[in-house]
């Protein structure tokens, strides 16, 4: 994985302690705001996300929960419909299924259905790497992109991960916020100094290339941008959007590259069928047909569930390797 | 109103009545076809609706389920409100976009609930725990049937609310009948008061049918609730005097305990004691009953005249903001 550039002079902050401050900064800033979920508070969460929360915040806005996420998510969306702005942490993305009801048809369908908005964020570490086997290592986000209603974000960088939970609490809207485990403690930004928000909805170009657009998000940006500069000594310049956000798609910075490099590779770790990548392909077969040179291709895990034994899921995971050899498939169209 | 005054308790026979009238003209409009969707009945559970939704203060908060059509009358929504939501009108309170009685606002003091039944549960807790938070002392109630508590959410809400001793009141009305489901095939506890010790959550019950006995009772487990003693279970033994909804001619059900629960209305009961203790007259529930379906019928009248929404209102209000619903950006697009 590429290690991210670093700035001299200020110090550089994980993913993980991005996603903590922005948590942080939102609750200081906005009474609303609190946070919710199992083993937050006293144990400050499993992957210490809201470590230090309780002393600072006090148990009422810190609130230890049963092992419950039908009441964690239940909760939040009564509480964000009193105007509240609750954090719901499911411990692993996996367990955001167990309150899938409570996020898909109240939190989603409540502003169409009566006009009372459900201002949540329901976040937690999705994405495998770390031989967590079929339930710890999850991307579950084509599950929810199905639901109006819902927005889905997912942050492949530091700051992003700070700009964007900030961005999530702000929002009007239910949104789920993925966080990539594998990232937790492996990349670092130089953050921002002052309010950094990352608006939702918006890609963010990481590479510039000529030849073809990687469309990815989360932990596959490093492996697309590692990718990339494999591909850069055979010849093959390509660029790599970070999606950030997956509902709603930012269909016209996708369609803003392709339409420059006139081929695209779509990579995610989550499993083939029915994911995020099927729709992009899809928007581009609908949008830009004409600018395509070749077929739209995805790299992403088999359909089949993580797999625990490390050489299973190192064959599982979508890496360089395989990105490079559907790029150069790409090239040679 | 530990003891209800005779204008209160007046109150309480018009809503009661409303609510059968309400209801009649509703099956009336079903069998003319104007009625969109199925329609699901509360003959002979008006007295819990009515009952439990009266012990509630100004500012409290009420989670219907789709036989609390009197819960919601007394929450302050009208006659008309009520057809226009089953008929899918513009003026209905979702706008055509819910139907039967999925509608209201916490502003408004009712939450829309969802038909996955038990999911109200941890989301009126949510409610209690943010008013707590908002040190607004207001309390929660909701409603929960004999199928409902065999559910996962009722449990998770149940034990969260009891473990956070939030002011939350569940009625669980024990109406018998789970579509064609008898309460012996849902749980194997002996009543739903009895689920409630599993959670450390008190709980009553009581006959489901005497409007004065569900109104003490929740007005009990409403105090209680208020004065930061957590939640309270109130079971309500009733009975579901017609089918799930208005296509099911419910043969599954034993005619006999059918028989005897006619004999039982709730509605004809409470007007029988207000004549014995001499605080109405035939004459004084006469005019009520005249006044009632005066309303009901301007207010169907009102409903039907009243247009459907425009269709292409169909992609508005998924987000807070416009712009950001993807569906009017595909739409745009097909129309380009």
């Amino acid at each position: 994985m590429t290690a991210p550039a670093r700035a001299a002079g200020r110090p550089s902050t994980t993913y993980v302690e991005a996603i903590r401050e922005g948590i942080l900064e939102e609750m200081e800033r906005d009474p609303r705001v609190f946070v919710l979920g199992e083993d937050i508070g006293v144990y400050g969460g499993a992957f210490r996300v809201t470590e230090g929360f309780l002393a600072r915040f006090g148990e009422e806005r810190v609130l230890d929960t049963p092992l419950s996420e039908t009441a964690i998510v239940g909760a939040a969306v009564g509480a964000a419909m009193m105007g509240m702005r609750p954090v719901a942490e499911m411990q692993f993305a996996d367990f955001f299924s167990c309150s899938f009801d409570m996020i898909t048809n109240f939190a989603a369908k409540s502003r169409y259905r009566t006009g009372v908005g459900v201002p949540l964020v329901v976040r937690g570490p999705s994405g495998g790497g770390v031989h967590g086997g079929p339930f710890h290592s999850q991307n579950p986000e084509a599950y929810f992109a199905h639901t109006p209603g819902l927005k889905i974000v997912q942050p492949a960088t530091a700051a992003d991960a700070k700009g964007l939970i900030k961005a999530a609490i702000r929002d009007d809207d239910p949104v789920l916020f993925f966080e990539h485990k594998f990232l937790y403690r492996r990349v670092r930004d130089v953050l921002p100094e002052g309010d950094h928000v990352v608006p939702i909805g918006k890609a963010a170009l990481r590479r510039r290339g000529r030849d073809l657009t990687i469309l990815t998000y989360g932990a596959m940006v490093w492996t697309a941008l590692d990718a990339a500069a494999t591909l850069e000594s055979e010849g093959i310049d390509a660029e790599v959007v970070d999606l950030r956000t997956l509902l709603p798609l930012d269909e016209e910075a996708i369609l803003e590259s392709v339409g420059r490099t006139n081929r695209a590779l779509v990579l995610h770790e989550a499993t083939r069928t029915g994911g995020i990548g099927a729709e992009i392909a899809a928007v581009l077969a609908e949008r830009c047909f004409d600018s395509l040179d070749a077929p739209v291709l995805r790299v992403t895990a088999p359909d089949t569930p993580v797999p625990f034994s490390p050489p299973l899921e190192e064959f599982f995971l979508p890496d360089v390797e395989k990105v490079c050899r559907a790029a150069r498939t790409l090239a040679g169209y | 109103m530990a003891d209800p005054t005779r204008e209160q308790r007046i109150a309480v026979y018009r809503h009661m009545r409303t609510t059968r009238l309400v209801e009649e003209k509703l099956v009336h409009l079903y069998r003319q076809g104007k009625i969109v969707g199925g329609l699901y009945r509360c003959l002979g559970q008006e007295a819990t609706a009515v009952g439990s939704a009266f012990a509630l203060s100004k500012g409290d908060i009420l989670g219907p389920l789709i036989r609390n059509l009197g819960s919601v009358l007394v929450m302050g929504f009208t006659p008309r409100d009520v057809f226009a939501q089953h008929m899918g009108k513009a003026s209905a309170p979702s706008g055509g976009k819910d139907g039967n009685l999925h509608l209201g606002t916490p502003e408004q003091g009712v939450v829309s609930a969802i038909s996955m039944l038990g999911a109200l549960v941890p989301v009126m807790a949510g409610i209690a725990l943010a008013a707590r938070m908002q040190r607004r002392p207001i309390v929660a109630m909701t409603y929960i049937g004999d199928g409902g508590t065999s559910t996962g959410p009722f449990h998770e809400g149940m034990n969260f609310a009891g473990v956070e001793r939030l002011p939350l009141v569940v009625v669980a009305e024990n109406n018998g009948w789970a579509y064609s489901t008898p309460f012996r095939k849902q749980t194997a506890a002996r009543s739903l008061a009895d689920r409630a010790t599993a959670y450390g959550v008190p709980a009553d019950s009581v006959d489901g049918n005497d409007v004065l006995a569900v109104y003490e009772a929740c007005r009990r487990a409403v105090d209680r609730a208020r004065r930061g003693e957590g939640p309270t279970l109130v079971e309500a033994k009733t009975y579901r005097m017609k089918g799930h909804a208005e296509h099911d001619n419910q043969e599954y059900v034993p005619k006999q305990e059918l028989e005897a629960w006619i004999r039982r209305d709730p509605i004809e009961a409470f007007a029988r004691a207000l004549l014995e203790s001499g605080l109405a007259t035939r004459q004084d529930l006469a005019a009520i009953d005249r006044e009632a379906s005066v309303l009901v019928e301007r207010d169907a009248d009102l409903a039907d005249k009243s247009p459907f929404p425009a269709p292409e209102r169909a992609l508005e209000g998924v987000y807070a903001v416009a712009s950001e619903t993807p569906s009017e950006v595909a739409a745009g697009r097909a129309a380009s």
